[in-house]
């Protein structure tokens, strides 16, 4: 687990610390985590998750992808926003889905996902059950829990250890760990991946798409540094 | 009541590569021909253009130059007896939709089969006996030859570009092709790519083990060429966008990069976008196609009578439309009897994840679907001796990544944490490190796998979706097992630090969940006679004379190549008949 100043870190980017302490969290981040400190969840305004589910989202993509230890956390790289704009795209309503009826209850889990929810739908009843769980078992909602009981909790969802009433826990923590992985790694035009820090963090060069003076090189590592849709160069 | 429209000679279902070849066959002949193509227009501009395309997450994960699932999907069952359910998110295979279908998004390996591969069961019945083959085994010869297609393979090779080694030109053995090919009359058009740095650990490791690697045959062109339509494709630059994405190069052959350019501005070509095709119509002695119906893009019901109707849509489509036009007994697992949707069948694929030190640059991200890969075909098709392992068939073993999308293709060891710092540690360490070693496997076919009509579920507009009844039986269960074997001592010479097996073992069924292959077969095979296939040898209905049914639909088992150069060399060969006999007396080109 991470110290407590990371935890502090965490903290405010959730947006769960008093405004009249901001001044110096902020300055603390950004000397934490250098030149990817955009505070990333405070400035977006999120257009289809509450404030509720919002707070949930933060705290959970800060445990999938902490901001402790080296390299970019999901809250840095504009996680949340990504997946709050997911949300009103196509995808979020489900377009990219066969979602007629009827659905089956019983069906092999190999022959795939069987459910009627949109990932929309998905969330708004995944974060509720989620609170709803841990209000029940620990007399808090997911972000009051401290960051080894979050950690706890998210590996019992993904284990379907926790039972809810709507839509199963494993595939509640399945769409948010997919659409999670997908902000962090996305082009930074979709709101995650700010600045390009996931792939700058692994080494890959991004919207690059161009390697013939490097295709009689092969065995020495690539030298140049990523590039989004955008035209942004990580300089 | 339908708009009728004006009568045409030809009407093409499916503009993807079948229904190119087809729509220049028969406007080169002067028919007034209309394609009829369910998905949008698309063009290498504006549709694929830099940097719009190198998007992984809109083409790589979303697939937004798929079939949109939401509107028609299939559905899968293990087993005749079981409820099939909705194939609602796409994994196990991805759907091509729009001009051009899924030679878009295709990775251009472009193979030919093997001799033997076309004469399966008597090639099998002689070299083994019968016995060797399995009473529920349902393969069966092609009723056309490996020499008989030969021209044709070639001549799709020169409209690719298609950059490769050839090794067994008539008859004479090279050195650095695939010694296992049939005898070709020319070699590839275009030069090889240099292997990227995984596929020449691969080479090494390959040779140590006395094997002979060769570049895998690549429609990614590797130098500026011009093909015998005129049209002009540029050399590869390894993009890594490549699967699952349109070529912003023009490298990659495509039907917008090959064919298309030529038939744009004839004037007895109309092309119809997002046309969807509903049913094939009979005329009242029920033995010739008047035409077809298909609802427009404002939603509104078209008939378009055809004298000669081209069936060039994806595998599964065309089942599907025979069924929903009821041409052709359908067929009954139980009785053995019926043709319609039987003997489908699919791949069976393994993976070697390779994780090398940090000193090791693999540079993941340099890569295109087929250019600069190398593959072995040692224990492919019926190259080596089968009569110990207990199974017929074999897989090719290839090593280059087609990319290293980060969301996609990220690899990390077994054991590593899906979430959490482990997990952030772990992409670093291995993403510039790790290549992937895969074999792609043939899969047989048999009596209880097969395509029909579900009874539930239904399209957005209300027809029945097709429904597939599908798992593994134990042939393909050891084939992949040998198969990975070779593999992962490949692997192995090439001194990862760690490598890890993903296979399909026996109690493993089928799981659409995982992407495995998009070469889904059968369902209209192509046969000797009405009582054992859909269509004859020159792809034209046994029941409907005026109806041709192209692509891997005619497939009557698969084979451990890719297929888009097998059904383009059969599309081929029956346009050239079409050309020379056909058109001048149509009626049956093989007598039942």
């Amino acid at each position: 687990m991470g110290n407590s100043s990371r935890l502090d870190r965490r903290q405010f980017l959730l947006g769960v610390v008093p405004a009249a302490t901001l001044g110096t969290l902020g300055v603390a981040a950004c000397s934490n985590n250098g030149p990817t400190s955009t505070s990333s969840s405070s400035n977006y305004a999120p257009t289809y998750f509450n404030s509720a589910e919002w707070a949930f989202i933060n705290a959970a993509v800060g445990r999938l992808i902490p901001s402790e230890g080296a390299g970019p956390g999901g809250l840095e790289a504009g996680v949340p926003e990504f997946i709050d704009r997911q949300m009103e795209l196509p995808y979020g309503h489900g377009a990219y889905f066969y979602l007629k009826g009827p659905f089956l209850d019983n069906s092999p889990p190999t022959l795939g996902y069987q459910l009627r929810y949109t990932p929309r739908e998905i969330y708004r009843l995944g974060i509720a059950a989620a609170n709803s769980a841990t209000q029940k078992s620990q007399g808090k909602v997911f972000t009051q829990l401290v960051a080894a009981d979050q950690d706890h909790f998210l590996a019992a969802m993904e284990k379907g250890e926790a039972t809810f009433a709507t839509v199963p826990a494993a595939v509640f923590f399945a769409q948010l760990l997919t659409n999670t992985k997908e902000g962090y790694f996305s082009d930074p035009l979709y709101g995650g991946n700010r600045g390009m820090v996931a792939w700058k963090w692994i080494g890959f060069p991004g919207a690059r798409a161009d390697f013939t003076d490097w295709i009689d090189q092969a065995g020495r590592r690539y030298p140049y540094g990523a590039v989004s849709i955008s035209g942004a160069t990580d300089g | 009541m339908a708009e009728r429209k004006k009568n045409v000679d030809a009407v093409i279902i499916g503009y993807g590569w079948t229904g190119a070849i087809l729509a220049k066959t028969l406007t080169d002949a002067g028919l007034s021909v209309v394609a009829l193509e369910r998905g949008p227009a698309r063009d290498t501009s504006p549709d694929f253009e830099f940097p719009r395309i190198a998007d992984e997450l809109k083409y790589g994960v979303r697939g937004d130059l798929w079939q949109p699932l939401a509107n028609e999907t299939v559905t899968v069952r293990h087993n005749t007896n079981d409820v099939a359910a909705p194939y609602r998110k796409y994994g196990s295979f991805v759907l091509g939709n729009g001009v051009g279908g899924a030679g878009v998004h295709w990775n251009g390996q472009l193979w030919r089969a093997s001799p033997e591969d076309l004469n399966l069961r008597s090639h099998i019945e002689a070299r083994y006996g019968k016995k060797f083959i399995p009473p529920d085994m349902t393969i069966q010869d092609y009723p056309v030859t490996f020499a008989e297609l030969e021209p044709h393979f070639d001549h799709f090779e020169k409209v690719c570009g298609v950059s490769g080694t050839a090794a067994n030109l008539r008859g004479q053995i090279k050195h650095g092709g695939n010694p296992f090919e049939g005898p070709r009359s020319d070699d590839y058009p275009t030069p090889p790519l240099p292997a990227i740095y995984a596929a020449q650990l691969f080479e090494k490791a390959a040779a140590e083990l006395g094997y002979k690697s060769f570049p895998v045959p690549a429609a990614n062109s590797s130098i500026a060429y011009t093909n015998p339509y005129g049209v002009r494709l540029g050399p590869c630059n390894l993009c890594g966008f490549c699967e699952r994405f349109g070529c912003f190069l023009y490298s990659k052959a495509s039907p917008q990069t090959t064919i298309l350019p030529i038939l744009e501005g004839r004037s007895n070509l109309e092309v119809r976008t997002n046309s969807y095709v509903t049913k094939i119509l009979l005329d009242n002695t029920g033995k010739i196609a008047s035409g077809v119906l298909y609802i427009d893009e404002s939603g509104r019901e078209v008939e378009q009578p055809a004298s000669l109707v081209v069936l060039s849509a994806f595998q599964m489509h065309n089942v599907r439309l025979l069924l929903l036009s009821k041409i052709g007994i359908p067929y009954d697992p139980a009785a053995g009897k019926g043709v319609v949707g039987k003997n489908y069948a699919y791949q069976m694929c393994a993976e070697t994840a390779a994780y090398f030190s940090e000193d090791v640059e693999i540079n993941p991200f340099i890569g295109a679907g087929a250019a600069g890969q190398r593959v072995i075909d040692e224990f492919n098709s019926d190259h080596f001796d089968h009569s110990r392992v207990g199974f017929i068939g074999g897989s090719l073993i290839y090593a280059g990544a087609t990319g290293g999308r980060p969301i996609d293709q990220m690899m990390v060891p077994p054991g590593t944490p899906a979430w959490g710092g482990g997990w952030k540690a772990a992409i670093r360490k291995h993403y510039r490190h790790s290549a992937p070693v895969a074999t792609q496997g043939s899969v047989m076919s048999y009596r209880d796998r097969y395509l029909s009509l579900d009874p539930t579920y239904t399209d957005s507009h209300g027809l029945p979706l097709l429904r597939m009844t599908f798992d593994w039986h134990d042939n393909e269960y050891k084939m992949a097992a040998y198969s990975a074997a070779k593999m992962e001592e490949v692997v192995r010479a090439m001194k990862p630090e760690k490598q890890a097996t993903i296979l399909m073992r026996p109690g493993n069924p089928y799981d659409v969940r995982i992407y495995q292959s998009t070469h889904t077969t059968g369902g209209a095979i192509m046969g000797s006679n009405p009582s054992n296939s859909v269509i004859n040898r020159y792809s034209q209905s046994w029941d409907v004379s005026n109806l041709f049914v192209y692509g891997a639909s005619a497939f009557p088992q698969n084979i451990g190549y890719n297929p888009t150069g097998l059904l383009a060399g059969l599309a081929y060969f029956s346009a050239a008949k079409l050309r020379d006999t056909y058109l001048k007396s149509p009626g049956p080109l093989v007598q039942a």
